[in-house]
């Protein structure tokens, strides 16, 4: 029971929040959430329970091999927003604290799901809680990227459903009962109808692939995480592109039982590889910061694509990126939103000689630059090195060498915008710039102490994580 | 199974209306008496009435039919506007577009491999078709509004679709997707809202600040 929780605490905190009358304490709301949450999750990670809770919702090896990442990074930056708000006291929080809580409870619920509808219904309901995240900024630009978030997701997570609802008849026209539990859907296994089979994992891959940034589906992610506040940006990067992936993960199993792995192996390796280079290029010639970062995690998707697709010990290494990605991705956001503010702009054409303005923050971008290029000893380096090693062990040697230019281009395209704004002459601070931010400890240990996890996670991988993502690729992909 | 069939052709029809029509009011009309046309359709399905699926039918009614159509009205009167105006595919040739498409999601849905049961009906022709209309209209037209119409079609389509499902899905999953489908509906209306606030306009191709 004590996994449900893990849904039923955020949202508790959530309604708490949007009642709370004190505009100025709420925000407390959000680090104790993250606490108990974390608590909660670790908790699970180590005393795993015995059978999964239920049918349809439950604390299974997927879960647990992926979750307490996405709980770990809402503990640092529930940890960073009550600086944050501090400093934008101006804007009503109510409805951006609430709905930041209510997206964990959502995310958890998520990871959790094992029906897919129930999987549907709480990946929409993450992206609908996330809306009011996205314009807390309140400008027409904003609004803006609001608008295409809505749009884009709302047509892909659309697509998703009705590729829910294919895999349902793909089971009803293969004389099933129509059970949409993933447990069911895999026993019926070769029983799925093939055609049905087929056209639902195109229209989910597109759907979920939406959510997680895939290219050519990517085309939101660059103005939300843009537009949106360094917390949001950090959750939406690590945890709700965590969510879509799981939810990828889970019907591929379903596809695979159904005796046509080798085509969902093959589009997955497709899309990963396209993710890759549309990113690379488009990192070749951004010129905003926060933008970048939106790019850079289209990578990372591209790279968990190809894991998946490699299975075995290519998805155990994914498994293993996730985690790298959440806590990198998550550093990256909190240090480039502390430089935005005190820079008041976000291209290398208005910002520059930022390591004299913020050092400290300076300092960490350009540490999670290396950490986020896969530069040893961080924890990418690691999961990556992995996904290339199995790569030419399977026989993948193309993609694997393909997966290497993609990284090397990303490689410069990432190092020529950071080095510009770090380095250089500080200029004179545009108008938007907020000389109320001091680099506290509020504003530096987060990001910090999310770079510290990804060093210890390359150098001194846990024994129980380990043997978390081995139970849940023994869970994906079950020996015959 | 002829009332069904009769249904879904209405609905197939409004489709083409929709993708005709450059009045603003007429098309949240015709997507909200699409909406209740699919409302009242799992009643003509069902041999026996159960309550779920009857409150599941007053529900659907209820939000497709009133309560989404009136958000979207107070969003045009604040906004004052009534026309789609130079849309990005034409009305003439959407419309042409949309016909193709409703041709083809007929063929198409004769060439799928359909249980006994479903062969004669039009539910997956018609969810094919009206996916393609909501998405004609998504791409083709410039005001939010009648792209929140698009999106209501596209997913009226895809309601079709899961009426395959009715016996063997808990109604309990169709009630969470219908709720998270207001709820949608309901924050796009409030963006809807505030784009026009902030750009003075609902035209999204104004929407152009943020490229690369």
């Amino acid at each position: 029971m004590r996994e449900l929780l893990l849904i039923l605490i955020p949202l508790g905190a959530a309604l708490a929040a949007a009642i709370w009358p004190r505009e100025h304490t709420r925000r407390w709301f959000l680090p104790a959430t993250g606490l108990a949450h974390a608590g909660l999750a670790f908790w699970l990670l180590f005393r795993p329970p015995v059978d999964p809770l239920h049918a349809w919702i439950g604390f299974d090896p997927l879960a647990r091999a992926v979750l307490p990442a996405v709980s770990l990074l809402f503990l640092f930056c529930a940890a960073y927003a009550v600086p944050y708000l501090g400093i934008r006291a101006e804007r009503p929080n109510r409805v951006f604290v609430a709905g930041l809580l209510a997206a964990l409870g959502l995310m958890s619920a998520a990871h959790m799901a094992r029906h897919l509808g129930l999987l549907w219904i709480a990946t929409e309901a993450v992206t609908l809680s996330s809306v009011p995240m996205l314009h807390f900024n309140n400008t027409p630009r904003a609004y803006e990227a609001t608008w295409k978030y809505l749009l884009v997701g709302g047509t892909g997570i659309a697509l998703s459903l009705l590729g829910s609802f294919c895999l349902g008849y793909a089971s009803l026209h293969g004389g099933g009962m129509g059970d949409l539990t993933f447990a069911s859907l895999t026993a019926q296994g070769a029983g799925l109808s093939r055609p049905w089979v087929l056209i639902s994992w195109v229209l989910l891959l597109v759907g979920y692939g939406t959510k997680m940034g895939l290219a050519p589906m990517h085309t939101w992610k660059p103005d939300a995480y843009g537009e949106a506040p360094g917390i949001v940006g950090a959750m939406l990067a690590g945890g709700v592109t965590t969510v879509a992936f799981t939810a990828v993960l889970r019907v591929r199993s379903v596809v695979d039982a159904a005796g046509e792995g080798a085509i969902s192996s093959r589009t997955l390796t497709a899309i990963g590889l396209f993710s890759m280079l549309v990113a690379a290029l488009f990192l070749l010639s951004t010129r905003d910061f926060k933008r970048m970062l939106a790019y850079s995690s289209v990578e990372h998707m591209g790279i968990l694509s190809l894991g998946a697709a490699l299975g075995g010990a290519g998805l155990w290494a994914a498994l293993f990126h996730v985690w790298n990605n959440s806590v990198t991705k998550g550093s990256l956001f909190l240090s480039a939103g502390n430089i935005r503010r005190a820079a008041g702009a976000r291209t290398m054409d208005e910002v520059s000689g930022m390591s004299r303005v913020t050092p400290q923050s300076a300092a960490l971008f350009v540490a999670g630059l290396f950490a986020v290029t896969a530069c040893p000893p961080f924890g990418p380096f690691f999961s990556e090195i992995l996904i290339i090693r199995t790569a030419f062990a399977v026989g993948h040697g193309g993609a694997a060498a393909f997966f290497l230019a993609c990284l090397l281009l990303a490689f410069f395209g990432l190092t020529r915008v950071v080095f510009s704004i770090v380095y250089g002459r500080p200029r004179n601070p545009a108008s938007g710039a907020d000389p109320r931010l001091k680099e506290t400890l509020g504003v530096v240990a987060p990001p910090f102490l999310l770079l510290m996890v990804s060093l210890w996670l390359g150098l001194a991988t846990p024994e129980v994580l380990r043997e978390a993502w081995t139970a849940a690729v023994e869970q994906l992909s079950p020996v015959k | 199974m002829e009332r069904l069939n009769l249904l879904i052709g209405l609905a197939m029809g409004l489709n083409l209306v929709a993708l005709g029509t450059s009045r603003l009011p007429s098309l949240i009309r015709i997507a909200a008496l699409q909406g209740v046309i699919l409302g009242i359709m799992p009643l003509v399905m069902e041999h026996e009435i159960r309550l779920l699926v009857v409150l599941l039918a007053v529900a659907t009614v209820g939000l497709k039919g009133v309560v989404i159509p009136a958000l979207l009205r107070r969003a045009i009167r604040s906004a004052n506007i009534d026309r789609d105006v130079d849309p990005l595919i034409g009305f003439l040739p959407s419309l042409l577009l949309g016909a193709a498409g409703t041709i083809l999601a007929v063929v198409l849905s004769h060439r799928l491999p359909l249980l006994p049961e479903h062969r004669e009906s039009l539910l997956v022709a018609g969810a094919l078709a009206s996916v393609f209309t909501g998405m004609l209209l998504l791409i083709g037209r410039s005001k939010a509004i009648s792209q929140v119409c698009g999106y209501l079609v596209l997913e009226n389509g895809i309601y079709l679709f899961g009426l395959l499902l009715l016996n063997s899905t808990p109604l309990m999953v169709e009630g969470g997707i219908l709720l998270d489908l207001t709820v949608a509906v309901f924050v796009i209306g409030i963006i809807v809202d505030r784009i026009q606030r902030a750009f003075d306009t609902l035209d999204t191709r104004k929407l152009t600040t943020l490229r690369e």
